[in-house]
């Protein structure tokens, strides 16, 4: 029999995979999705959150755990667990020695993400890299790697891991009769739900346009992160924390596809121009914040619109001042030929852009800092960056609520734990996306999942190595 | 930005590929540390056809950038840098070669290769026996120019030579000044001592991380790196061996055959030794690479070019070993036809890559250096 068996083959499986290894036990790992496919959300990421109380290689200055702390604390509302939060900022701090030695490499941040360089380590190469740098160091270990295994069902006594089932899947036409792989202990690493479409639709419901907006929704993220073993694993018992329809929507290219969209899709020009709704009505201050503080809200005030659907507009002015989107925008040189183009009400929408552009107050534009040009006289204002659309051509960008996780996951403690009615199972551990609601109740900040999901992944993996080799488990600080 | 979308239409469809390509590794940037395509490629908003053959060219096909690619096949989005980059660059030098007419060497290149390399290795298998009446010879001494006179050799050599070089300048001219429009002034020693250093080590094959390009996985290594410099180097020493004995035939009027313990000998030795090492190891490095990994369509010519460095030093050092013997009119010949096979495609073949690849590197320090870093 295996001694550890992983489930989920992102980075907080493999962390948890080569921990494990690393502290002597047998270990497989299953992962869902086929070889290429492999990864999970992990592989669209860039960077890790890091504590640091001095410059370190690619770090400057410091940024200390009360910061990070405090960071914390506010983007989540106060929605987290204090010391889980705080296991995983000092975690931060020193596992990169850890990533460097299985072949992640780190790099400063890329250009256009600046305003990170002091937070942020960034990977070489983004999280594809480092997931393909895990899974050769955890080959090399000894680690038993199989893709195109979707782990359906887990068996468990008095909340003790006994097993995990395989159902029966054809892979490329080859059937794979279905499997019950037994383990001395598990870790559950194998992400959120936010590619399980149903589930999606009952969290969100119907709104009272009678729409099912989740229907509209892309996900940034794997197709392969549906949910199927949190659902059984809220269905067994486990404890669970975070609410289900919380999840973090960013409004990104309505042209992306529908999963594995990834970081390129993002539309940065909403602060430098107007968003309006298939109405051609405007709906929110544009310019309340900085964007990458902002961004994160506007996916699900898309998702609040008729169609759930926005367009970003801004005139020539504005090219060149933000990341370039992936795909071309809508360019026409008349207001009238942009509404056409997107499919607005020429007048309606016309009619925004001129009330707009007349509210517009005098003001020295400076899109690095909180400028004073603002509206006056409408609702909503646009508070920053309000400089009129006058300078054709124009370019239109059609944005949709993008998915990049679910905060639903499984409670767990200190040592990583999967809990039963307040119980520690004594031998199921949980990590990753699958119980980052226990920090990160509700909001985000850029690069803390990784750090979560490293952390927890590390302790989850050590810990159910020494629970299946009968050594007794680590309470991490 | 106008003048670049009226540009567009002009784009073939290589470079309308890396053009896709590019807008979305525009909006990803995750992979800028890799090489110095990445850093060029955000200095632009859009890429004109000219940009796209500089950056094709930046492009030293490490593959670093197609297994980190998270929108890489099977992906829709389908990106793969590496292999849309080589079907530019052979764009590029089909294009900017010249005389224009002989580009169209480039579509069929290994077969080309081979087609020169048979015809001049048979020319001077006939010239030998014209010359000889045998390809054998019964006077053993070692001295080549009992069959061809130095003269000869160099009359002939000279003008193949001259005419390649002239024809790879000719190109690459060509080539900067259609990725350098305007004749923006240039600081140019700052960038042409990086470029000499990028080239010399092969920078950029070492993945940005030290660990060495990717071949048929996504794991790192320096072999690339290490074989090619066996291949430049052992050229080079090949090149330096050839020179110094023209120098010693006119300035000291000291003529071949030279004894081993001799400079032109022993540099030819130890070139021609690299010449074996290094593109052995990329041979078998090109056949073992990842088939998504650069442009399967253009291993014939990568492989044939390989090939011919790998006649050239073993027919060099065979007939170093047996020049006195009875087969040294033969060797000469081979070693000679495979020579004169390398002079005359020079221009028209894999050899190229290298002074395009060193003028976008150029480019490249340039841009940085103007953007001040
Ligand atoms: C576009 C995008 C960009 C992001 N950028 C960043 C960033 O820069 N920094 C950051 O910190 N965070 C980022 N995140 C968030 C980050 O991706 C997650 O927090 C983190 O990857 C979670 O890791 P994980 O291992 O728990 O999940 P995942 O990486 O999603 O791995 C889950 C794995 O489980 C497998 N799986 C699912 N179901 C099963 C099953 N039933 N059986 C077997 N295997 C299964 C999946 O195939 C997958 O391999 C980003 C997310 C997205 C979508
Ligand atoms: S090759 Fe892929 S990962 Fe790299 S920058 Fe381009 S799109 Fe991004
Ligand atoms: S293949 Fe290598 S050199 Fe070419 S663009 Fe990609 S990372 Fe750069």
């Amino acid at each position: 029999m295996i001694d550890v068996l992983v489930i989920g083959g992102g980075n907080a499986a493999l962390c948890a995979a080569l921990m494990a290894r690393e502290a002597g036990a047998s270990v497989m790992l299953l992962e869902a999705s086929p070889k290429a496919w492999r990864g999970g959300n992990s592989q669209h990421t860039r960077n890790l959150r890091c504590m640091h109380d001095a410059p370190q290689d690619v770090l400057v200055d410091a940024y200390p755990e009360e910061e990070y702390w405090q960071d914390l604390l506010k983007v989540t509302g106060g929605i987290t667990n204090e010391q889980l939060a705080r296991l995983v900022i000092r975690a931060s701090s020193n596992c990169r020695d850890w990533m460097r030695k299985h072949g992640v490499h780190f790099q400063p941040p890329l250009s256009g993400a600046l305003h990170v360089a002091r937070t942020n380590a960034f990977f070489m190469g983004g999280g594809k890299a480092l997931v393909n740098a895990y899974y050769r160091s955890a080959e090399k270990l000894g680690v038993q790697i199989r893709y195109n295994t979707p782990v359906q069902d887990i068996e468990l006594e008095d909340g003790r891991f006994v097993a995990a089932r395989v159902a029966e899947h054809t892979v490329n036409g080859t059937r794979c009769p279905a499997e019950r792989i037994e383990a001395k202990a598990c870790v559950l690493a194998a992400g959120g739900f936010e590619s399980n479409r149903e589930w999606l639709r009952e969290a969100w419901g119907q709104n009272e346009r009678g729409e099912w907006p989740s229907d509209n929704f892309l996900i940034r993220g794997t197709r392969f992160n549906n949910g199927v073993l949190l659902q059984r694993m809220i269905e067994l018992g486990a404890d669970q924390i975070g609410d289900p329809t919380q999840a973090h929507m960013v409004a990104i290219d309505a042209r992306a596809p529908l999963y594995d969209g990834g970081i390129c899709t993002r539309i940065d020009c909403v602060s430098l121009g107007i968003v309006v709704n298939k109405e051609g009505q405007r709906f929110y201050d544009e310019g309340e914040d900085f964007w990458p503080k902002r961004y994160a809200i506007w996916g699900r005030l898309v998702a609040q619109q008729p169609d759930q659907i926005g367009y970003s507009i801004i005139d020539s002015k504005s090219v060149g001042r933000f990341m370039p989107p992936v795909f071309p925008g809508q360019q026409a040189n008349t207001l009238e030929g942009l509404a056409d183009l997107l499919q607005l009400p020429r007048a309606t929408f016309v009619d925004t852009v001129n009330r707009y552009n007349q509210a517009c107050r005098p003001g020295q534009f400076n899109h690095t800092v909180l400028d004073d040009c603002a509206t006056e006289g409408i609702t909503p204002a646009k508070t920053h960056w309000a400089r009129p659309l006058d300078t054709p051509p124009y370019y239109g960008y059609a944005l949709r609520p993008g998915v990049t996780f679910t905060y639903l996951g499984l409670k767990t403690d200190e040592t990583a734990a999967v809990r039963f009615d307040g119980q520690a199972s004594p031998n199921l551990y949980v990590a990753g996306e699958m119980m980052a609601g226990n920090v990160l109740g509700k909001g985000y900040t850029a690069g803390v999942g990784m750090s979560i999901g490293t952390a927890f992944g590390r302790i989850a993996g050590h810990n159910a190595a020494l629970a299946s080799l009968g050594q007794p488990i680590v309470k991490s600080a | 930005m106008n003048s670049a979308s009226q540009l567009i239409p002009l784009l073939n469809i290589d470079e309308a590929e890396v053009n896709r390509q590019l807008q979305i590794c525009n909006a990803c940037r995750y992979c800028e540390g890799f090489c110095a395509v990445f850093p060029a490629m955000t200095r632009r908003l859009e890429f004109n056809k000219a940009d796209i053959h500089y950056l094709a060219n930046l492009c030293h096909n490490c593959g670093a950038c197609l297994h980190s690619c998270q929108y890489a096949p099977p992906h829709e989005f389908g990106v793969n840098i590496p292999q849309a980059m080589a079907r530019v660059r052979l764009d590029t030098y089909g294009d900017f070669a010249w005389p224009a007419r002989f580009g169209g060497l480039y579509k069929r290149n290994g077969t080309a290769l081979a087609l020169f390399s048979s015809l001049a290795v048979a020319l001077f298998l006939v010239l030998t026996l014209v010359v000889n009446g045998t390809l054998f010879s019964s006077a053993v001494d070692g001295n080549f120019y009992t069959i061809f006179p130095h003269n000869t050799l160099v009359a002939m050599f000279g003008a193949v030579f001259g005419f390649s070089a002239l024809a790879l300048v000719i190109g690459v001219v060509k080539f900067w000044r259609t990725i350098t429009p305007g004749g923006e002034p240039i600081e140019a020693t700052d960038a042409l001592v990086k470029t000499g250093g990028a080239v010399l080590t092969l920078k950029y094959l070492d993945g940005g991380h030290g660990e060495g390009c990717t071949n048929e996985n996504d794991a790192y290594s320096m072999a690339r790196r290490y074989f090619h410099h066996f291949t430049f180097y052992g050229f080079l020493l090949c090149f330096a061996a050839t020179s110094v004995a023209t120098l010693y035939h006119y300035l000291l009027n000291y003529a071949a055959p030279y004894p081993i313990m001799s400079v032109p000998v022993l540099l030819g030795i130890a070139g021609g030794i690299g010449l074996i090492i290094g593109p052995v190891g990329l041979l078998y490095l090109n056949i073992k690479r990842h088939p998504d990994h650069g442009d399967a369509a253009q291993r014939p010519m990568d492989r044939a070019f390989i090939v011919l460095l790998l006649l050239i030093s073993l027919t060099g050092l065979l007939l170093l070993g047996m020049r006195a013997t009875a087969a040294m009119p033969l060797l000469l010949a081979l070693h000679l036809g495979t020579v004169m096979a390398f002079f005359l495609t020079m221009p028209y073949g894999k050899f190229a890559h290298g002074f395009y690849r060193s003028a976008a590197l150029f480019k490249s320090f340039v841009e940085a250096k103007r953007e001040g870093h």
